[in-house]
């Protein structure tokens, strides 16, 4: 456990990104969502870490008795009994969400610099991304950008040297070893390999963000005429 | 109800920002500088959550249509009333037909107006402010325009108060101002070369030994490259002792990270919320609502403190706050 500031500590439930790590963070969430204790403000999951945000005041108030201690060090003890309890390294089923997906074409445009890269054709970049085994390790950078984990080498694209200033939100692009779907429009130097009508973000919703860490991710290729389909039906 | 006839350098509605979202990336947003935006909220008998707008160096020209209870907290950016000087730190009952101008800035660079009642508009994700870069929340999710039209919300009894008192005193002028303030122990000087408190960050000690010294005994100067995301620094360059990839994770308001180019980055209200970078230090809560009155050109100077000192000072800062909640309360009895 490490601070980050005099209102915050970072847990470390795992050194490298990988799923076991993932699935930790994701147990040690589903426990701050029951809201076990009211000195918690919020948390943050990343890909080894937990970033539990709280209120020193109010530990303060409550914990009159325990003076001594800093309300930094009463939260760590109470966070420390929780990892102890939690049974960690636990494994659950992921959830599959299916993000249709028009490759290609305006929606798309460089799909074949991708592809002219790494030697193949625009449709074998377009079948090996739509088949790769994506998880979602984190959600950040941006309101319901996933960091997706899982893309073949094949398909690795450097990012391009000069950004564009408007990316359209839905846009799906590689950037290195890297996917990602932009739930907002934002400048951005990814490769655009194609478009999602469905909504990442979702402002009115209880949950805004469509996907979560722990999420399995399945691209599916649509048309144009579908993408337009989609797109009116919200 | 209030109307922009000049909009300001970026003028928007922001409260204390938006929590328990940013699990799913959606940013805090919110203000800059949080102890100028709690008092200005105090002044006027406002919860310290209410929304404010928040000025930036050059400030807007607003019209008032009814009589309001304001008060200007932070950065001094020279405001007047229909041409006549008015303070800081303290409650104005503004009469209807008058004019709210902003000079030039003398000091920090942000300002806060409170009006009793609060700003009138929606919470978006439990939260008033605006969040820029998504179109969200704030009003119509944006910075303030030419033409915009603020409607306040009911006062309650403490500001209906605050107006009675301050009505007796005013007369036949276009506004009147409280003769009392905030105490002056409260709201912090801005410094020409502030010393700004920092904890050390949670990869400090990955940084070379040269760089962690320079880092808490050279001064640091904003750049212009700097916005509400994020305070860009100019200075001498940081560096790790190995270069080494870290996973991104969460970070803070007042969060200090060092990209591969050496100059370090504080991360403000607007900030993401995860960052890959190497975190150098992280700003004493206390010591931020200073460092948001910094402005590209200013200097900064950092100094260490423990993290269990920055707790302690910051309890105290709380309990100074709520003292002044009192004192208020007790000015009206």
């Amino acid at each position: 456990m490490h601070p980050l500031g005099d209102n915050a500590v970072i847990i470390e439930v795992g050194e490298e990104m990988n799923i076991e790590s993932q699935k930790n963070v994701e147990i040690l969430c589903s426990f701050f969502d029951t809201q076990p204790f009211d000195w918690i403000i919020e948390y943050i999951p990343a890909f080894t870490t937990v970033a539990v945000f709280y209120d020193p005041v109010k530990i303060q108030k409550k914990h009159k008795s325990d003076f001594l201690k800093f309300p930094y060090d009463y939260a760590c003890d109470a966070l420390n009994k929780i990892l102890v309890e939690l049974q960690l390294n636990e494994t659950t089923e992921p959830r599959i969400v299916e993000i249709p997906v028009c490759y290609g074409g305006e929606l798309g445009p460089d799909i074949e610099h991708v592809a002219s890269y790494n030697g193949i054709t625009t449709k074998e970049v377009m079948d090996i991304h739509s088949k790769g085994d994506y998880l979602v390790h984190m959600i950040g950078f941006a309101p319901g950008f996933p960091y997706i984990g899982g893309m073949s080498d094949k398909i690795a694209t450097p990012r391009r040297t000069s950004p564009r200033l408007k990316i359209p939100a839905g846009t799906v692009g590689i950037a290195g070893k890297q996917t990602g779907v932009y739930p907002i429009e934002t400048p951005g130097g990814w490769q655009l390999i194609g478009r999602t009508p469905i909504k990442l973000f979702l402002p009115n919703e209880a949950t805004p963000s469509l996907l979560k860490a722990g999420d399995k991710i399945k691209f599916t290729p649509i048309s144009n005429e579908r993408y337009k389909e989609l797109e009116e039906e919200g | 109800m209030i109307s922009l006839t000049k909009p300001g350098l970026l003028t928007s509605v922001q409260d204390l920002g938006r929590y328990g979202f940013q699990k799913y990336g959606v940013i805090t947003s919110g203000v800059m500088d949080q102890l100028a935006h709690r008092t200005s909220n105090l002044l006027v008998g406002n919860e310290e959550n209410e929304a404010t707008i928040e000025l930036t160096l050059l400030g807007p020209v607003i019209d008032f249509e009814e009589d309001k209870l304001i008060s200007i907290c932070g950065g001094n950016l020279s405001p007047s009333i229909n041409g006549e000087p008015v303070r800081l730190w303290r409650p104005i009952l503004v009469k209807e037909g008058s004019q709210l101008r902003f000079g030039q800035c003398i000091s920090g660079c942000r300002a806060y107006l409170a009006i009793a009642g609060g700003i009138g508009v929606p919470n978006v994700m439990d939260s008033k402010s605006t969040y820029l870069r998504a179109g969200l929340g704030g009003f119509k999710g944006r910075a303030l325009n030419v033409g915009d039209k603020l409607e306040t919300k009911p006062i309650n009894d403490v500001s209906a108060r605050m107006i009675d008192e301050l009505s007796k005193c005013s007369g036949d002028e276009n506004f009147a101002e409280a003769d009392w303030s905030v105490a002056s122990d409260l709201f912090p000087s801005y410094e020409k070369i502030p010393s700004i408190r920092v904890m050390k960050g949670r990869q400090y000690h990955l940084f070379s030994k040269e760089s962690q010294d320079t880092f808490f005994s050279q001064p640091f100067e904003i750049t212009p490259q700097s916005d509400r995301m994020g305070y860009r620094l100019k200075g001498p360059s940081l560096s790790l002792e190995e270069a080494s990839e870290m996973l991104s994770e969460a970070v803070n308001f007042g969060t200090i990270q060092v990209p591969s180019d050496g100059n370090p980055i504080v991360l403000l209200a607007d900030r993401q919320t995860t960052g890959g970078y190497p975190k150098i230090g992280q700003i004493a809560t206390v010591d931020l609502p200073l460092m948001a009155q910094l402005k590209p050109g200013d200097l900064v100077r950092f100094v260490e403190v423990s993290h269990e000192e920055a707790q302690h000072l910051y309890l105290e800062r709380e309990m100074k706050i709520q003292q002044l909640m009192q004192g208020i309360l007790l000015k009206l009895r």
